[in-house]
């Protein structure tokens, strides 16, 4: 018996939800998921492994139980086993995983409560927003339109990109406005942009950008490195 | 020195190592995470041009002969300071120690320096090995982990109270550049080890101390600009950017020295090849050769004059390490390298 096509595509599926949360790009995109596997009963194995051994241990907890949770998900999977790979806390980060503990769990005694690791996540889901609207606003004043016009876009009038997906997406996580008439631009604090701030913001949002896309961009070059792997490789992200 | 179009470069090296991570240098037990740190430096070093990249043997462990040729002769650098990190715990005589870099201090006495520590949380013995330190090695600066593990503690902040007190010996001593290490750690394991925030309140408190960020406080490059902005006495250390971008992303390195350019300034950074990881020379060559492109996309960044390469390249460390520039290497037309007040106000932008 062989695997449901379809049954693998899910697998895949799901697991190009799952964000690096410093890149804020999906771990399938940034060659992270080294193996899938999945049998003909539903079983799957992933296994990640992160460009080097010493990547932060709660990025790569939050990776490996974002993996797991997806899969979980998916209606016909079974049995789950996601395992980190060539990493220095890999061992305590998978027996966590395996047992469906938090990252408390995984360092008991050595980690603050597992709430810290939230603020951190949400901390750079701000960050990923704040540099995805900087892209599309930008694509905006390109094309020619002025402060004002871009400061009255609504949510509805956003362009049919993965920037603009991704960014009402986080507006979701966030808990801040995404209806099609809130405003297409928000401040972190999710008041609108004003029109009178947004050079300004854009001159501080295009530096938090240049950082994400920058990370990403060493991420790439040491994975590619250290395991010659060919990865899809933008240089910067499509607009 | 360096030479180009006529033009004369002093050139400061403000970060190279001397380590030995060399199988024979490794705490038994913990062999996999010493060879990993040490290949995980090798993959760093392919980020620079293929004809300077080594074998991992040869990487494991410097030699003085090769230092020498690769620094001094080749690599265009006329005074190195060294940056000590210890690693004890998977080296066994440490990875990169003071003492073991003093080794080369003793015999180039005239091109390098070696830059001590501290840990707020030694306490009174920490104090005095200080002072021991600045003693035997002629401190000028020192460089922090904040980030390590110590009994128990997750780490600290320049902010602390205890951290304070040795701010406060530092003065006392005569050294006067933290270099602050805010990168990968191995320990602790919960927060953001890479939060920048306590060199911005300590700066303000301790203006007659300069506090130099080391790789630019990758990968929170952001929040180190708008910090730096900020802070007359903060410094950015160019390690990373220039070995880890110049030749493998050269338009992320555009965008980041622009960045860099507008929000710190020429006066606030400096050039670190960060040696052994990836040798001067091509980054030396290179960063004089460098041009930010005239395009729209860097219409809005200063771009860099021969002046603003002079600077990083040597002439802001010297400044900051007193060291001694011959007059035909000093700017020309006049100009105060690490001039404390010229980085950008965002309010010009």
């Amino acid at each position: 018996m062989t695997v449901a096509p379809t049954l693998t595509a899910s697998v895949l599926g799901a697991l190009a939800e799952v964000y690096d949360p410093e890149l804020d790009e999906p771990i399938t995109t940034l060659g992270f998921v080294s193996a899938c596997e999945v049998s003909p009963d539903g079983d799957v194995e992933v296994a990640l492994r992160l460009p080097t051994p010493q990547c932060a241990p709660n990025f790569a907890f939050l990776m490996a139980a974002d993996a797991r949770r997806v899969l979980h998900e998916v209606p016909e999977v079974r049995r789950i086993t996601v395992t980190l790979e060539d990493h220095y806390t890999g061992e305590e980060i998978n027996a966590a995983i395996g047992r469906g503990d938090g990252f408390a769990g995984a360092f008991p005694g050595e980690t603050a409560q597992d709430d810290d690791l939230v603020a951190l996540r949400e901390l750079f889901l701000r960050k990923a927003l704040v540099g995805r609207q900087s892209r599309i606003c930008e694509a905006l004043l390109r094309r020619g339109l002025d402060a004002d016009e871009v400061a009255a876009r609504r949510v509805r009038d956003l362009p049919d990109t993965r920037d603009a997906e991704r960014c009402l997406a986080l507006r979701r996580l966030l808990g801040l406005p995404h209806a099609p008439d809130s405003p297409a631009f928000l401040l972190p604090d999710g008041e609108p942009l004003p029109a009178g701030e947004l050079k300004r913001w854009l001159r501080t949002a295009r530096l938090v950008r240049m950082s994400l896309e920058v990370n990403g961009g060493i991420c790439r070059s040491l994975l590619q490195r250290r395991h010659g792997v060919a990865i899809d490789d933008p240089e910067e992200v499509l607009t | 020195m360096y030479e180009k179009n006529g033009e004369k470069y002093f050139v400061v090296d403000s970060h190279l190592h001397f380590w030995d991570a060399s199988p024979a240098n490794w705490v038994p037990g913990q062999e996999q995470y010493a060879k990993g740190w040490i290949e995980c430096f090798h993959a760093y070093m392919g980020l620079g041009p293929a004809d300077t990249h080594w074998s991992l043997e040869k990487f494991y462990k410097e030699t003085e002969e090769g230092f020498v040729k690769d620094v001094f002769e080749e690599g265009h650098v006329d005074f190195g300071i060294f940056q000590s990190t210890y690693l004890k715990s998977w080296y066994t005589d440490g990875f990169n120690t003071a003492e073991r870099n003093a080794t080369m201090v003793e015999k180039y006495p005239d091109k390098l320096r070696v830059n001590g520590r501290f840990d707020p949380r030694e306490g009174e013995a920490g104090l005095k090995q200080l002072e021991e330190d600045a003693k035997r090695y002629n401190l000028k600066g020192v460089k922090v982990y904040t980030a390590e593990w110590y009994n128990g503690s997750r780490g600290w902040k320049l902010t602390d109270p205890e951290a304070q007190m040795f701010l406060d010996k530092c003065k006392e001593l005569g050294i006067k550049n933290i270099h602050a290490h805010k990168g990968p750690t191995i320990w602790p394991l919960d927060k953001d080890a890479f939060d920048v925030k306590d060199i911005d309140v300590a700066a303000t408190m301790n203006p007659e101390l300069n506090f130099i960020v080391e790789h630019v406080g990758l990968p929170r490059i952001e929040d180190f600009c708008f910090m730096a902005t900020q802070e007359p006495n903060v410094y950015a250390g160019l390690a990373v950017v220039i070995g880890g971008l110049m030749h493998a992303r050269p338009r992320f390195f555009n965008k980041v020295m622009g960045e860099l350019l507008f929000w710190v300034g020429e006066d606030k950074m400096l050039f670190s090849s960060d040696y052994a990881i990836w040798e001067p020379r091509w980054q030396v060559e290179g960063f004089i050769d460098w041009q930010l492109p005239d395009t729209e996309e860097y219409a809005d960044y200063p771009h860099p004059t021969t002046d603003t390469k002079k600077k990083i390249m040597g002439l802001n460390a010297a400044k900051l390490y007193d060291i001694e520039v011959p007059a035909e290497l000093q700017l020309q037309n006049g100009g105060t390298p690490a001039a404390k007040e010229d980085a950008q106000l965002v309010e010009s932008a």
